[in-house]
């Protein structure tokens, strides 16, 4: 497929790591975040970690919206789709999130309540007209790239003159989130993320551009490129981001250029404006709450808004003490780290967040990852 | 979550909408966030809404740019036959 097989060749990808390999300096150590869950699945599933030299390490970052909602989050849903008028529309990779007392949408939807997969948030803007009986909840989640299509929804639902439409949003902000890693200042030592730079988002970006991204990495002296989700783009950023750090540079420079403007998509940030203002505070799982790192529906868009129909009052909820998908996702630990890993917890009964979604850090490693590290461990005592 | 895949645009219809394909599978979907989209455009969709239009010129010199970062590693594994 055109735009696809061309950014796959593995000839090529292993003669650029090759050349990542001759310009990584031996005296150091690289440590890259990919912010983005997709970069995550994409150097799990194409073993990009296998083609870098030991001294180039790729740790996680925060950018899948599944992993980085809180669990009152998805109780708030759950509540509102066991109220018998409501059906509650949501994109496939919240179904099985785990939410508080073993609770989960695939659950409440086995005990009845009219949960519904959609591909599109049009999808529910349909199924409301189409049921004028029902009270259509759009369950609106993720960063940027998906934001403009529920704003446009909403405004599918104004023209359509639907009273029986609204939307659970839950839609978060990249530029904090990397803030929230990069501002360490006032953590305790043992809890700093210190990375080299960042792959910066792929999709995120055709929508915000890569302006944002200017003033994090001026300030916090890191580099950021934004790369594509196809595994030659991920390579080839990582040679961008050792050659900017092997020359003393914290630039913003853009790898996919084929679909990202440094300004972004104009038409999709005014529709985002339009409908939507920022939060003064929102809780992310891993990262605690930040400060304007949220959306939630204007004022004039009020009647589209379900946490003010339903009165949805936030309930404190606590994860399951033993997951590790908070540190997970701020990259202060890996997977295998967490004890519940493959064991209690795993793609079909995920305990955690980053076990569910194919992109979260977890469900990339188990899907792909692990079978590296048996290989490893098996040389490494065979050479014992 | 983020995921969205390249595909042609082949027709334009009313309400911002249009047709399009990828690998044999045609689907309408929406165009509104794009101004300008022509038949024969590849753009990104996302979630029922093309987010951006592909450049094929930029596609095109981002694949010789890999080209070129390829090189050094090439030349001295030929350096290193000989």
């Amino acid at each position: 497929m055109k735009y696809i097989d061309e950014y796959r060749d593995g000839a090529l990808a292993r003669s650029i790591a090759a050349t990542i390999a001759r310009e990584a300096s031996p005296d150091r150590h690289y440590k890259f975040m990919e912010f983005c869950g997709g970069h995550t699945h994409a150097i799990s599933r194409y073993g990009i970690e296998d083609l870098l030299p030991s001294n180039v390490e790729m740790v996680h970052g925060p950018g899948c919206p599944v992993c980085v909602l809180p669990i009152g989050r998805i109780d708030d849903a759950i509540r509102l789709a066991m109220r018998s008028e409501v059906t509650l529309c949501t994109y496939a990779d919240l179904m099985r999130v785990p939410a508080s007392g073993g609770a989960s949408l695939m659950k409440a939807k086995a005990a009845g309540a009219d949960i519904r997969m959609i591909y599109s948030p049009m999808d529910a803007v349909l199924i409301a007209e189409a049921e004028s009986a029902r009270q259509v909840v759009f369950f609106a989640i993720g960063f940027e790239t998906t934001t403009p299509s529920t704003a446009l929804a909403i405004g599918l639902a104004r023209r359509k003159q639907l009273s029986n439409f609204s939307v659970f949003c839950n839609h978060v902000l990249t530029p904090p989130a990397i803030r929230a890693i990069l501002d360490t200042a006032n953590l305790p030592e043992v809890e700093r993320v210190l990375v080299d730079g960042f792959v910066g988002p792929a999709h995120v970006s055709t929508v915000i551009g890569t302006t944002p991204y200017v003033a994090l990495a001026a300030e916090f002296e890191k580099p950021v490129v934004v790369a594509g989700f196809e595994p030659l783009d991920v390579v080839q950023a990582i040679l961008m981001l050792v050659r900017q750090v092997n020359q003393g540079r914290s630039d913003v420079e853009n790898q996919y250029i084929r679909a990202v403007a440094p300004e972004g998509n104009l038409i999709a940030q005014a529709e985002i404006a339009e409908i939507f203002e920022l939060r003064e505070m929102f809780e992310w799982r891993g990262l605690g709450e930040l400060p304007m790192s949220a959306l939630r529906l204007r004022e004039a868009h009020a009647q589209f808004d379900a946490e003010r129909r339903f009165d949805v009052v936030p309930v404190p909820a606590a994860d399951n003490p033993a997951c590790e998908c908070g540190d997970v996702l701020r990259g202060l630990k890996k997977p295998a780290d967490c004890k519940l890993f493959g064991t209690v917890c795993s793609p079909e009964t995920p305990m955690g967040s980053c076990m569910v979604s194919p992109e979260g850090a977890c469900a990339a490693h188990w899907t792909y990852g692990r079978f590296r590290d048996r290989a490893k461990a098996s040389i490494v005592q065979a050479a014992a | 979550m983020c995921l969205a895949i390249p595909i042609r645009v082949e027709a334009l219809l009313p309400d911002q909408m249009a047709r399009v394909t990828l690998g044999g599978v045609s689907k309408v979907v929406s165009v509104a966030l794009l101004d300008d989209v022509r038949p024969g455009d590849y753009v990104l969709l996302h979630v029922g809404y093309a987010l951006t239009r592909l450049d094929p010129v930029e596609a095109e010199r981002t694949l010789a740019m890999m080209r070129e970062a390829a090189v050094p590693a090439l030349r001295a594994m030929e350096e290193a036959a000989a």
